[in-house]
């Protein structure tokens, strides 16, 4: 039991986050929008896992859950080994101490009426993480020369930062109470090419700085994804298709949407490119609120049966680590 | 293939309350016909300004004030932004596409009675023979039941089918040029794919000219034969896709391929970020606006005004002291 509580900091079991549609004036309710139908999955100590996949294919729900700001319907949120879903308000803010949340947009997550400084001790004061004004202030400080920032523009707000400065300062937020997790929610998608570049070596030099700090990185980029994890979460319509290291996941992509969706990845490379065999898919994401029966890729794979539409597959062991959810593989 | 659009040292202004915006600043380029040309920067550089400037779509503070846009042997500069001869041509002979599919279309309109607009106004075409051509350009570009959606409004369409209405609509006409600004960029990658392959398709059955503007390398290095890479309101690079690619020249264009991630590359790599940010426009210097974040700057650079596009030979123009 220990060793796996130190192996595996956060252990997520058969979620399921439903969002009940409502109508008419009692309030009835309808039907159900499943978010996160039935998602298991694990991230490791000192590990990245990129969880990737198209608009409302529930990687922000799964991230809020973890942070318990969404309250499952079902399922498990083992983090450092303890559930975390029936916990207590109280409990869960001892629990949230030691995750933390980087907003995508650095523009709308930062109070602007608040100084950066404030911003990134707010944490501090929160959660009684320092005694003294001095010990504050030298934390606060410390804060900012770990993101690369000037402790003496603590002082300024968040308007007088460049985008991918205000970034800086929303991971020194979340670094503030020493989180043993970081969810990264889509945290460069807001900034420019040549300014990402600069976050996602930051959050790279502090994990090898950070012993054991882990992150759940969620995004739709999947170079970027690829670049940053260790291991790839693939998601369609609130379920894993495909888990795997990042290296496999490009070398030997199992799942008919994981092909699909790295083929529409266009590689920054002409002579590439004029080989590169392109999957395009047919037709949209079909909306959560009545996704197709069976696998809910079914309509728009190249490879489907009959026998897709009739059950939900299962995600199956097929390499070291190596997961995929399709009965065609 | 002979040139369609020829842009002589075309400069747009703004005049804000803070200062001078150069937006764009001397920028030559020319398009040739059936070619799929990008134009590629980040926010700011001035890419999206100098294909307005070309639909003659700038507005105060804004103003064009230097330059030749020749389009079909025409200088579109001395036509009046609104008098009839440009309209003939807005719309109808360069179209475009913007980014942003939901704020582009009127949301009191039907789609029908959009596209059909410019196609009355443009063709001449009347009522039944219009909305008869309007279902036909839907289904061109893939939407079910074109029939029966046109008299659908665009909140009843998802993203990506509201971009393939902007692209029905900018092709209605048969235009000689199409102009994408970042057509895809606020969409989903599978629809992005979807909608960057159908546009390649629709222009080469209309054989028209392409130009995406993007800030993504991996498009262009997909889609375009030529590139032109824009920082601070001027190119810096010029050249075939596969020049540039290959042998970058500029210090900028060095640093975009450095610092992005790509999908194919080994676990490990380092991404080496430009250092510094995006200059701003406000009250330039005369110098080279890279050269703060320039590893291989010298005295020259900032002494000397930005230094004019020197020819490598085939196609390729880098603007650099030091290459």
């Amino acid at each position: 039991m220990n060793t796996q509580l130190n192996e595996h900091i956060l252990d997520v079991r058969d979620l399921k986050m439903y969002f009940p549609v409502t109508r008419g004036l009692l309030r009835k309710k309808v039907a159900d929008v499943k978010a996160v139908d039935g998602v298991t999955f694990k991230v490791k100590r000192g590990e990245t896992l990129g969880l990737v996949g198209e608009s409302g294919c529930g990687k922000t729900t799964i991230g809020r859950c973890v942070l318990r700001l969404y309250q499952p319907n079902d399922g498990q949120i083992f983090f450092e080994g303890e559930d975390i879903i029936p916990l207590p308000e109280k409990g869960i803010r001892e629990v949230r101490r030691k995750m933390a949340l980087i907003f995508q947009d650095p523009y709308s997550s930062l109070d602007p009426r608040q100084s950066a400084g404030s911003i990134v001790g707010e944490p501090l004061k929160i959660h009684d993480m320092v005694e003294s004004p001095i010990e504050y202030r030298d934390r606060v400080d410390e804060l900012f020369r770990i993101v690369g920032l000037d402790p003496s523009m603590s002082d300024r707000f968040p308007h007088e930062f460049s985008g991918g400065q205000r970034q800086r300062i929303g991971v020194a937020r979340a670094l503030a109470c020493e989180p043993s997790l970081v969810i990264c929610d889509e945290p460069i998608s807001a900034l420019d090419v040549s300014i990402q570049a600069q976050v996602i070596n930051l959050l790279e030099e502090l994990q090898e700085g950070l012993k054991g700090l882990s992150y759940l990185f969620i995004a739709h980029d999947l170079s970027v994804v690829r670049h940053i994890s260790d291991r790839v979460a693939v998601m369609y319509l609130g379920r894993i298709v495909e888990v795997t290291d990042s290296q496999t996941l490009y070398d030997d992509p199992q799942h008919p949407y994981t092909q699909a969706l790295l083929s529409a990845v266009p590689i920054a490379d002409p002579f590439i490119e004029e080989t590169r065999e392109r999957i395009i898919l047919q037709g949209e994401v079909p909306t959560p609120l009545d996704p197709p029966p069976g696998c809910s890729f079914h309509p728009r794979c190249s490879r489907v049966i009959p026998e897709c539409s009739q059950a939900v597959p299962p995600l199956k062991t097929v390499g070291a680590e190596h997961e995929v959810a399709c009965i065609r593989v | 293939m002979p040139e369609i659009l020829q842009v002589n040292n075309l400069e747009t202004q703004f005049f804000t309350e803070g200062g001078l915006v150069k937006a764009v600043d001397g920028v030559s380029y020319h398009i040739d016909e059936q070619e799929i040309v990008g134009l590629v920067g980040e926010s700011g550089c001035g890419k999206s300004v100098s294909q307005l400037s070309v639909m003659q779509l700038v507005s105060t503070p804004g103003k064009i004030v230097g330059g030749e846009i020749i389009f079909d042997g025409q200088n579109l500069l001395e036509l009046e932004a609104n008098g009839p001869e440009m309209r003939s041509i807005r719309g109808a002979k360069i179209a475009m596409i913007f980014q942003e599919p939901m704020t582009s279309l009127n949301p009191v309109l039907t789609i029908g009675r959009q596209l059909t607009e410019t196609l009355e106004l443009h063709m001449g075409l009347n009522k039944s023979a219009s909305r008869e051509k309007a279902i036909e350009a839907l289904r061109d570009v893939g939407i079910p039941s074109a029939e029966s959606r046109i008299d659908d409004y665009p909140h009843h369409f998802s993203g990506g089918m509201r971009q393939r209405v902007m692209i029905a609509m900018g092709l209605s006409c048969n235009p000689k040029i199409l102009i994408a600004d970042e057509p895809t960029t606020a969409l989903d990658v599978t629809t992005q794919a979807q909608l960057l392959e159908l546009m390649k398709d629709m222009v080469e059955q209309y054989h028209a000219s392409l130009v995406i503007v993007t800030h993504n390398l991996g498009v262009v290095a997909r889609y375009a034969q030529r590139i032109y890479i824009m920082y601070a309101g001027r190119i810096v690079e010029a050249g075939t896709t596969k020049d540039i690619f290959a042998d970058p020249r500029h210090p900028y264009t060095i640093g975009l391929l450095k610092c992005i991630p790509r999908l194919d590359e080994e676990r490990g790599r380092k991404l080496v970020p430009i250092v510094g940010l995006p200059p701003n426009l406000i009250n330039m210097q005369p110098t080279c606006a890279f050269s703060p974040r320039c590893s291989y700057k010298s005295e020259k650079c900032l002494k000397e005004p930005w230094p004019p596009l020197t020819h490598l030979g085939n196609e390729h123009y880098v603007g650099c002291f030091n290459e």
